[in-house]
């Protein structure tokens, strides 16, 4: 018979006492605790759990143990080594929160820091404004026409009823162009109005015609602070059987309700045009104080002058003359016809007070009108 | 016009309690835009009186003259002494009848009136001018003398009607009816609802053969001709204060009795009046047109040489006024030696279109010829006479002698049908026959028929012409208010075009590159097209002129954006703002050269095709353009380190951007192109219509330029022709095949000489690489005389190659490369760096 207990060599059973391994647990945990970065850490976490650790040591012993203690040794090693990592682990999720913090702290900027390294573009409020009204009506199926600054007189007098000799066409303080010889003939002129675009569009489009004119204008004014040569209408036509004042006086109110909100509305007055007839001319209530002003002297109101109204422009039903100098027939269509002067909504609607604001170019009047207006 | 209210209420019995105010809203509801209502006299408070001027003490020792006066204002200052009055005015004498503001007395401007002393003596109120009572201009502008009947002590605010309001009316080009009481009488008689006393409305003589002699040899210049005349008038007459205040207040100055008395008649019917001096007219009064050369002073001193055209009165001896716009000074009547007794009273009718055509050739707009222009009532010329005669004989103690002359060309009244339901197809609105026919009459129309109706329009009212015209009588009476508000349906629209999309596109991307819009008048002169440096041949150089420019310095249409634009660059930087980059999209002007002046184009019918092809050929070419200008600082210096200044290249960029938004590729190539420096101009261009065309340049401006427009160091610009780009632009972009094998990427730095442009280059590479090639960009380029020679420069290239269909093994990547390298070793002489 040989010996059983041979191999037990006592020195390494005495490794696997319950208190022996205690130690050692308590000796990771302590070493883990007094870790203050994870460099200490580090080299705490190899003392005390690397192959060469005690507990690694201990735990090789446990295959020289007889059968009946392998279990116990082997449950209470194991804890313990349960019990280390878990302080490891905790530990280093402890000191990298640590450092995380000390490093985002570092790395802290000033948020409240400027940023102007390219200076902001933006479009003009004419554009953007003329672009905005010109929406409105491409969104009801209206489509935007254009024509030519030099234009014929023809088209921007006499096809809109201004004869030679209609009193009208000496108030317009044309802009005439030199003939190509020199001469003062040219029959051009810089167009007064954008009416001639109507002109254009019902000798060139299809019937029923519904058309939004924006565009440059000319009038031999000096500029100063309400009066500039070079400004900017929106001009509508519309052209169709069975058109009528009210659908003119409709189309009106959607579009003051589409610029200046829920509410608004517009006022007609009889006025007189040569290219409309009946005319008139057309105001929309003051969308700041909505005529609540109006002899109230403790509300007063700066945009419409405690008027009540806003002059927009002048407007009315297509003169059969000019529907007949387009080859249109005036007993089969009618047609309604508005325009009005962008520069002068533009000064009401965001306070302009001098019109030179708006021809000089002056970047710092037209940054803060962006890219929309 | 100007319509005092109290003269109204002579032909509408408003109500008593109607304010200037409410009859301005009623008569803005019936369409006369009254502008203002001017409130005469408002603040003023008497005591005001009639005073006598009793003695007069010329103060000495002052700077100016001042007078000591007492005056005898009866009862007026409670006590009957003389008052005693300090005037600085010189313009009365002793015994004449003045207006005294007593003490406690409020003038206009709320300008009170105590005792106070003044030049050494107490001054116990103030004798007072026009002026200063507010009357408008009397022709003095002195002290008020009153005529002697004026009763002592009278309150003056009574008897000269100090107080009143009057109506500002803009009475638009075809309402020339209400050019006159008596047509704002009648709206304001419509718009209340009244009935109105026609002032027309008046017995007049039958014309007899014993008138004074009237020729007409022009009846459609003059179909109608009045004359009258009054014998044995008091010389010395003047006109009563009441004519005189209302002609004040209509506007008018008062002259002499005769003048005064056919102003207000004029004001009254609307029918200009002409009183001649009878003893200086010497034989039958006629009309016809001017002769060649012929003069007439009139009677504002001015001697015109009249046009073959000009219709004139005459007399034996030649022109005696112009018709319908002035007279002559010949026979004007004498107002200043007081020797007038016998005048002719012409009220005629002249053509309007002559009438306007005169006054236009001689820059001469008078009352008469306003009135002339928008038509003035035929009918009421005898009425009109006959009132100039009553008045004379009332107010001068004249007498109307019996003779009467009418010439009348033979006319019939306008008549038109119109169908009753047409002033509903207008408005949109169910009025019914009742109603229309009811607003017709009301205006003055004579109107039968059921259906259709015959209306046949007063003879005021040469403008109700269409059927049209008719409506909008009816619609303006029944209220523009109450028009309904009805949208209706258009088709369904394509939207925006795509030359419109583009042009917003470009705004926008310019904005969002830095680029602040600033759109410029387009007027220039020669002296910028010289400063730009631009040649005597340059098209650009052939400008639209126009013949009344508002700067003589500025006569012509720009060619280019770019003076409007660098204007208001050197503006801003002027100002202040120093880094700066602006952009500019508009049309510029330029000559055919083949523009011939149109034939006027009838407007009865649409003109043939060829017409208004004759039409467009006289205008220039307008194309639209997009500039940028930029100076100072593109990326500014900060705590983010340094800046960089806006140069060349940024200028080109923003060209790319620009051709990137009309999805253009560009091409560029070294230009030489006025205004911009020569050895840093960009010439761009596309493919337009399959041919490559330049489309404009960028770059840096030149030097000379930048100092002789005052340009901040070193401004760059771009200009391009959009409208090119936007025919150029390619459609629908077609998607790319993405590949998700992985890339291989290869540089290469490439010795060139220095002349040789990069796009050179790239282009051979990008040729030589093959399909293999993803992407090229350039990443340095580097010139060292010692590293690489002389006049020699290094471009490093980074090359992307990936396929479609598989990994690329860098045997594959490498092979490419060097055939890329090879072909730009072909074309450009260019050196594999190191190699």
């Amino acid at each position: 018979m040989s010996a059983p207990n041979k191999s037990y060599d006592p020195v390494e059973v005495e490794a696997l006492k319950p208190e022996e391994i205690e130690r050692m647990r308590n000796e990771a945990l302590a070493a883990f605790a007094a870790a203050d970065s994870l460099d200490a850490l580090h080299e705490a976490k190899v003392a005390h759990t690397g192959p060469t650790s005690p507990l690694a040591l201990a735990n090789r012993e446990i295959g020289a143990l007889p059968p009946h203690a392998k279990a116990e040794a082997g449950k209470r090693v194991g804890q313990a080594r349960g019990a280390v990592n878990k302080a490891l682990a905790a530990r280093q999720a402890e000191l990298e929160a640590e450092r995380d913090a000390r490093v985002l702290v570092e790395e802290a900027v000033d948020v409240t820091l400027p940023y102007d390294r390219v200076p902001a573009g933006a479009r003009h409020p004419l554009t953007t404004l003329s672009e905005r009204i010109e929406d409105v009506f491409v969104a009801m199926g209206y489509e935007v026409a254009e024509g030519p600054e030099a234009e014929a007189e023809w088209f921007n007098f006499d096809a809109l009823n201004i004869g030679p000799d209609h009193p009208a066409r000496t108030e317009h303080d044309t802009f005439f162009v030199q003939g190509a010889d020199g001469g003062a003939q040219s029959g051009v002129v810089l167009r007064t109005h954008t009416s001639p675009v109507q002109i254009r569009s019902l000798l060139q489009r299809e019937l029923p015609v519904y058309v939004i004119c924006p565009g440059r204008v000319y009038r031999t004014d000096e500029l100063d602070a309400t009066h500039t040569p070079v400004f900017h209408q929106v001009e509508l036509l519309a052209v169709d059987e069975g058109l009528t004042m009210a659908d003119l006086k409709g189309t009106l109110d959607h579009m003051v309700q589409s610029l200046f909100g829920e509410g608004m509305k517009t006022r007609l007055r009889p006025n007189f045009f040569p290219f409309t007839e009946p005319s008139a001319e057309m105001d929309m209530v003051c969308y700041v104080c909505r005529g609540e002003s109006v002899g109230n002297p403790d509300r007063p109101c700066r945009t419409c002058s405690s008027e009540g109204w806003i002059e927009l422009g002048g407007c009315g039903m297509v003169n059969p003359r000019v529907l007949t100098a387009c080859g249109v027939d005036p007993e089969k269509y009618s047609g309604f016809a508005f325009g009005f002067g962008i520069e002068r909504m533009l000064m009401f609607r965001h306070h302009v007070e001098d019109m030179r604001d708006m021809v000089e170019g002056d970047v710092r009047f037209t940054r803060p009108f962006g890219m929309e207006i | 016009m100007r319509v005092p209210l109290s003269w109204l209420r002579e032909y509408v019995d408003l109500p008593a309690t109607e304010t200037g105010r409410d009859v301005q809203e009623k008569l803005i509801s019936v369409g006369l835009e009254v502008e203002t209502v001017e409130r005469l006299g408002a603040d003023l408070k008497g005591p005001i009186v009639v005073g006598q001027v009793l003695t007069i003490e010329e103060l000495e020792g002052f700077k100016k003259p001042i007078r000591f006066c007492t005056v005898d204002v009866g009862q007026a200052n409670g006590t009957g002494e003389p008052q005693e009055i300090v005037c600085g005015a010189r313009n009365f004498e002793v015994g004449d009848k003045v207006v005294v503001v007593l003490p406690g007395g409020v003038l206009p401007g709320g300008f009170e009136i105590s005792a106070r002393k003044t030049y050494g003596k107490v001054s116990h109120g103030m004798i007072c001018s026009s002026e200063e009572l507010g009357m408008g201009d009397d022709g003095t502008k002195g002290i008020v003398v009153l005529p002697p009947e004026s009763e002592v002590g009278a309150d003056a605010i009574e008897l000269l009607e100090l107080v009143d309001e009057v109506l500002d009316i803009a009475v638009t080009p075809d309402r020339g009816y209400c050019l006159s009481m008596r047509g704002v009488a009648r709206e304001a008689a419509i718009a209340y609802g009244l009935p109105l006393r026609d002032p027309a409305l008046l017995d007049v003589p039958a014309p007899n053969a014993f008138g004074y002699p009237v020729k007409i040899s022009e009846p459609l210049g003059c179909d109608r001709f009045t004359a009258r005349t009054v014998s044995g008038l008091d010389p010395e007459a003047r006109s009563p204060i009441w004519l005189q205040r209302r002609l004040q207040k209509a506007g008018m100055r008062p002259i002499s009795l005769a003048v005064d008395v056919t102003n207000y008649v004029m004001l009254e019917l609307g029918q200009p009046l002409h009183a001649y001096d009878r003893g200086r007219v010497q034989g039958a009064i006629g009309v016809r047109r001017a002769q060649p050369g012929e003069k007439l002073t009139t009677l504002d001193g001015v001697t015109r040489t009249l046009d073959p055209e000009d219709l004139v009165i005459t007399d034996d001896r030649g022109p005696i006024g112009l018709a319908g716009v002035m007279g002559g000074a010949d026979t004007e009547i004498d107002d200043t030696r007081g020797t007038t007794t016998e005048v002719v009273i012409e009220a005629a009718h002249f053509d309007p279109v002559s009438i306007a055509r005169t006054a236009r050739r001689h820059k001469l707009s008078s009352e008469a010829s306003r009135r002339f222009e928008r038509g003035v009532d035929p009918q009421a010329a005898s009425a009109a006479a006959q009132r100039t005669v009553d008045l004379l004989v009332l107010l001068a103690g004249g007498t109307a002698d019996a003779g009467v002359t009418e010439v009348i060309a033979p006319s019939a009244p306008h008549t038109l049908t119109l169908p009753a339901d047409h002033p509903d197809k207008v408005a949109g609105v169910a009025y019914g026959r009742e109603t229309v026919v009811r607003r017709l009459q009301e205006i003055g129309c004579d109107v039968y028929g059921q259906d259709e109706l015959i209306v046949t329009v007063p003879s005021w009212r040469p403008d109700l012409r269409e059927a049209n015209d008719l409506a909008e009588e009816v619609i303006r009476l029944e209220g523009y208010e109450n028009l309904p508000s009805t949208l209706p349906r258009p088709p369904a629209g394509r939207g925006l075009t795509d030359r419109q999309r583009l042009h917003r596109r470009v705004g926008r991307a310019l904005a969002g590159a830095g680029y602040v819009e600033a759109p410029n008048y387009p007027f220039i002169g020669q002296a910028v097209l010289d400063q730009l440096g631009i040649e005597a041949d340059d098209a650009r150089r052939q400008v639209v002129t126009l013949l009344n420019p508002l700067s003589d310095e500025e006569p012509a249409l720009r060619t280019t954006l770019l003076p409007g634009l660098l204007g208001a660059l050197r503006r801003n930087d002027g100002r202040g703002s120093h880094d700066l980059a602006l952009f500019e999209t508009g049309l510029v002007f330029r000559p055919t050269g083949a523009e011939r002046v149109p034939a006027r184009l009838p407007v009865d019918r649409r003109p043939s095709e060829e017409d208004l092809a004759a039409l467009n050929a006289a205008l220039p070419h307008q194309p639209r353009h997009v500039a940028v200008v930029l100076a100072g600082a593109r990326e500014r210096s900060g705590w983010w380190g340094k800046g960089r200044p806006g140069d060349w290249a940024d200028a080109v960029e923003a060209a790319r951007t620009v051709a990137r938004e009309a999805g253009v590729r560009l091409t560029v190539r070294a230009g030489q192109h006025a205004p911009w420096h020569p050895g840093r101009c960009a010439a761009l261009y596309a493919v337009v219509d399959g041919t490559e065309t330049l489309v404009g340049h960028a770059g840096e401006l030149h030097p000379r330029v930048v100092k002789a427009m005052g340009l901040p160091e070193r401004t760059c610009a771009m200009e391009m022709e959009l409208d090119l780009l936007e025919r150029a632009g390619g459609g629908i972009v077609p998607a790319p095949r993405i590949s998700t094998f992985p890339v291989a990427t290869q540089d290469v730095a490439l010795v060139v000489d220095k002349p040789v442009p990069q796009a050179e280059v790239e282009a051979a590479l990008r040729e030589g690489a093959g399909e293999l090639l993803e992407d090229i960009r350039l990443f340095d380029v580097y010139e060292n005389a010692e590293q690489l020679g002389d006049g020699k420069k290094s471009l490093a290239y980074a090359l992307r190659f990936r396929a479609a269909d598989r990994t690329l093994t860098v045997e594959e990547a490498s092979a490419a490369r060097d055939a890329a390298v090879a072909l730009a070793a072909e074309r450009t002489g260019a050196v594999l760096r190191g190699a």
